[in-house]
């Protein structure tokens, strides 16, 4: 019926007070797909997570999990998601294996069911040893696993994770991530974060967004390709100015162009090749031909550090 | 019915998992324990036919104890959860919004009865020194336990509208005591009323809650008062519900 449709956005839209922070949306999320929300502060992502998630309404348009709509259909969706909201709110007070049995009854688990389940994902999210522990007295990563174990408790087809890596250690982090992966082989998942390499790392699918829009949704490789028009090849050579100059004017596949004194003999020269050729076999050629000494050649490849910038990069800061 | 269970079992156990609840009850049985000093001096002064709890009553603790324990007990209950962020876990987990508002309601009633205990103890301490049963009257003693819970359900579910409508545990707590102070003058206004028969006075009349929890210290079932409290307090609950679910308006 639904297509194996997970995630159905159609025109969302939601505005507070008059400012829009979400307009006019649509995406959509297949069923075992590992999708990355990916955007700067305020570009509307937790905004859509917590329509997703049954926390805000929407002011327009339809959005349904799992074929069901999340406004007309709200307690059936949230049986079927698990939400770990941004900074990750927990009960202080509670022991962590107390908080996720407390969760699990919440969300409709029975007695036996939950405690099973509770040894599952405390296992699973590598808990077991401080089961017996006052959340408020872990380190940020623990708390983060004990978030992460709240929204896998109920075996939810779909996890929603608002920032899920944000104030963690690069050990933590890389943990958090292997954890991620390991999910998708039985859920859906879909996370946010304004780092980029987490998303690349992580996901099938990313989706940008920018001031409430999406400026682009695909792999993170086909995000890569369609960018790579826009490469540029490094060269230094050891040759005097104005002949480098002259035989970069000449050359038809440079587009643009811009040579600047390096150390000793050396030129830095920056090619912006046309249509995104790869010249540096042409370079080197071109190097051998003139005796020049080529001391580096490169072709950067824009990462998708580069594509995030440029498509989140406000406008005017652009036409300067 | 599991969701509403294990919620009001978890807000409980918050009280006692904090220091609040503690200190709640600790400064209730501090006064508790004051009125109860004031009335074995007046016992040994002179006899008197009054039952225990109206001689409780009369002192002016018992009013005390209810209007400034029933903002503390009830202005976490949503400001609390709005402000860490909790609320957002909550309420995206498969519970209705009427689960949540009873659970909390419930947890609060139980706890403030639990707060209510020790009266019993010390009326029990007087009928063991005074050596005559009548002075611990079950009948009494039931219609006194009754008006606590019912003017508590009152208190508490107007608590609870106003920790629902701040994300500011202080706010909630000084809106429902603005509030509950208001009610208990015009209960003081409406017991001083003179018997000149108006509409106004009888309206007045009818919000005596002063008269009417005397009544219930005094063994005496009013069966109106009964009904109001309850109407008030199921009117107060539905407030809480529809800020609850303002959250989900379009």
């Amino acid at each position: 019926m639904n297509d194996g449709l997970m995630i159905e956005v159609e025109n969302l839209t939601k505005r507070y007070s008059g400012h829009a922070a979400v307009s006019n949306i649509s995406f959509t999320v297949r069923r075992g797909e590992i999708v990355g929300l990916l955007g700067p502060n305020g570009a509307g992502k937790s905004t859509t997570m917590r329509i997703l998630a049954c926390y805000l309404p929407a002011t327009s348009g339809t959005v349904r999990v799992a074929g069901l709509d999340v406004y007309e259909h709200s307690e059936e969706v949230r049986r079927r998601i698990g939400y770990m909201p941004e900074n990750n709110p927990l009960h202080y007070d509670m022991r962590v294996r107390e908080y996720l049995k407390f969760r699990a009854r919440l969300k409709g688990l029975s007695r036996r069911r939950s405690r099973e389940r509770v040894d599952v994902v405390m296992e699973q999210c590598d808990l077991t040893h401080v089961s017996r522990r006052i959340i408020g007295q872990l380190s940020k990563g623990y708390r983060q696993r004990v978030g992460l174990a709240d929204a896998l408790v109920h075996e939810p087809e779909l996890i929603i994770l608002d920032e899920p890596t944000i104030g963690l250690d690069p050990h933590q982090i890389r943990a958090v991530r292997q954890l991620i992966k390991s999910l998708a082989r039985d859920h859906t998942v879909l996370i946010s974060t304004h780092i980029l390499p987490e998303a690349e790392m992580t996901c099938n699918r990313m989706v940008i967004m920018y001031e409430g829009s999406i400026l682009a949704a695909d792999s993170p490789d086909n995000l890569q390709r369609f960018m790579s028009g826009h490469s540029q090849i490094l060269a230094e050579i050891a040759a005097p100015l104005e002949e480098l100059n002259e035989c970069w004017a000449q050359m038809p596949e440079v587009e643009q162009f811009d040579v600047s004194p390096a150390e000793g003999a050396y030129h830095r020269c920056a090619l912006t090749p046309r249509d995104g050729l790869d010249l540096r076999p042409r370079i080197y050629e071109l190097a051998r031909q003139r005796g020049w000494l080529l001391r580096e050649l490169t072709r950067n490849r824009h990462s998708l550090e580069d594509i995030y910038v440029q498509v989140t990069r406000p406008e005017e800061e652009e036409e300067s | 019915m599991q969701a509403y269970l294990t919620l009001t079992r978890r807000e409980l156990s918050g009280y006692f998992l904090s220091m609040t609840g503690y200190i709640i009850i600790a400064a209730a049985l501090f006064l508790m324990g004051l009125s109860f000093v004031v009335l074995l001096e007046k016992l040994q002064l002179e006899p008197t036919l009054m039952p225990v709890t109206e001689l409780f009553y009369i002192t002016p603790f018992f009013w005390l104890i209810l209007l400034l324990s029933t903002p503390v007990i009830t202005m976490r209950l949503f400001a609390l959860e709005k402000f860490s962020g909790t609320f957002e876990t909550l309420m995206t987990a498969p519970v209705s919004d009427r689960e949540v508002v009873l659970a909390k309601f419930t947890a609060a009633l139980v706890f403030y009865m639990i707060m209510w205990l020790p009266l019993l103890g010390c009326l029990l301490i007087v009928r063991h020194y005074t050596n005559d049963p009548s002075a611990f009257d079950l009948g009494a003693v039931g219609s006194t336990f009754l008006g606590i819970l019912l003017l508590g359900c009152l208190f508490l579910s107007l608590g609870c509208c106003a920790s629902a409508m701040t994300r500011s545990q202080v706010t909630a707590a000084m809106i429902s005591l603005v509030f509950g102070a208001t009610l208990f003058l015009v209960g003081v206004l409406s017991s001083q009323l003179p018997l000149r028969p108006s509409w106004q006075t009888q309206v007045l009349a009818a919000l005596s809650f002063f008269e009417q929890m005397h009544d219930f210290a005094r063994g005496v079932i009013d069966t109106r008062a009964v009904v109001l409290y309850l109407s008030a307090t199921l009117f107060f609950l539905f407030l809480t519900l529809r800020i609850v679910e303002s959250r989900r308006w379009k």
